[in-house]
């Protein structure tokens, strides 16, 4: 499958590290890849560039939420997108996974599909983390109407035309909450996909902290 | 009786106003008006209360307040919530506005996404 109908938007910021090896293994499924650097202080962008995504350059740091915007804008303007997928830049992420959600909106008649760790086992999460995650949920279901097993993952495919209906103003981490809040408001035809995600030493040493959904959850009340 | 119900209704008022510049609609001549009047009467109290201090303490009396030095302070901490939630609104609101000019500017310096083919 050639997928030159399919976009990977892919919020970077900071992941030299990583980034290189995780467009080449995009690439050879996905061929239009863009990058949204968002004010990197490493040489993230070039990274990017020369692992063959298009790179679209923040020129300060914003936040991955405008980072996610911006890159929708982008592939939006191209006339043959069908549809996008986000997909993390720091490895965690699998392209087999971000396939078969594409698949599932070529085949099934859904506008969105959302990737949900916790629907296998295959993804293992510290008994912490998966707490906090789950309360995150619990808290995304109740505020949306959308009911999901996992809310703040990054792997997502989208059709094109019910992304036009997305508007993240949220430029931090809320972002998530808030495309959930979008999802159920313009009424998109969901659902969950099982992915796994890889807990490497490189993506622990710099994941998110519990301190963070602290920090999501006064951005979400304290707009 | 509470002998200091006054002064709790007349701080609670300030807060209620406080809280109503926040859902208030617009941001227009009006509004802009009302603030500039606004902060004219704490200059021309605070020029009052300079001049004659006695005054203070006279209306801090007259609202069962102790002294005029305790009525000018619990002024102040209305009008620093005031102050703070104002400074957040408009920190928000300018916000805003950089993040849609930066990636505007950065959408406007990439290269075109319809015209990649591969």
């Amino acid at each position: 499958m050639s997928n030159l109908d399919t976009w990977l938007v892919v919020p970077l910021y900071n992941e030299a590290t990583v980034i290189q090896q995780v467009i080449a293994d995009a690439i050879q499924v996905f061929p239009k890849i863009v990058c949204v650097d968002d004010g990197s202080t490493d040489n993230s962008a070039s990274l990017a560039e020369s692992a063959g995504a298009y790179v679209v350059r923040h020129p300060i740091n914003l936040g991955q939420g405008a980072a996610l915007q911006t890159g929708f804008d982008y592939v939006l303007s191209d006339v043959a997108t069908e549809y996008v997928v986000t997909f993390d830049s720091d490895g965690q992420h699998q392209v087999a996974d971000a396939s078969a959600m594409v698949a599932r909106l070529r085949g099934e008649d859904v506008d969105v599909v959302l990737g949900s760790r916790f629907l296998d086992t295959r993804t293992n999460a510290s008994r912490l983390k998966r707490a906090v995650l789950k309360l995150a949920v619990i808290f995304t279901n109740l505020t949306t109407g959308v009911r999901l097993s996992d809310a703040h993952n990054g792997l997502r495919a989208f059709r094109a035309s019910a992304l036009t209906s997305v508007r993240l103003r949220q430029n931090r981490m809320a972002h998530a909450s808030e495309l959930i809040a979008q999802i159920g408001r313009t009424k998109m035809r969901y659902v969950e996909e099982p992915v796994h995600i890889v807990y490497t030493d490189y993506s622990r040493s710099k994941g998110q902290s519990i301190w963070n959904s602290v920090n999501i959850l006064v951005e979400l009340i304290l707009k | 009786m509470d002998s200091q119900l006054l002064i709790k209704l007349v701080l609670l008022a300030g807060l209620a106003v406080v809280a109503l510049l926040i859902v208030w609609p617009g941001r227009g001549a009006r509004r802009m008006a009302l603030r500039r009047i606004s902060l004219l009467l704490v200059v021309v109290t605070a020029a009052v209360a300079v001049i004659f201090p006695q005054l203070a303490n006279d209306v801090a009396g007259l609202f069962g307040v102790g002294r005029g030095a305790d009525l000018l302070l619990y002024g102040l901490v209305v009008a620093f919530v005031g102050y703070v939630i104002a400074t957040r609104a408009h920190h928000s609101r300018v916000d805003l506005q950089v993040t849609e000019l930066a990636r505007a500017q950065a959408l406007g310096a990439a290269v075109d996404a319809g015209s990649i083919h591969r």
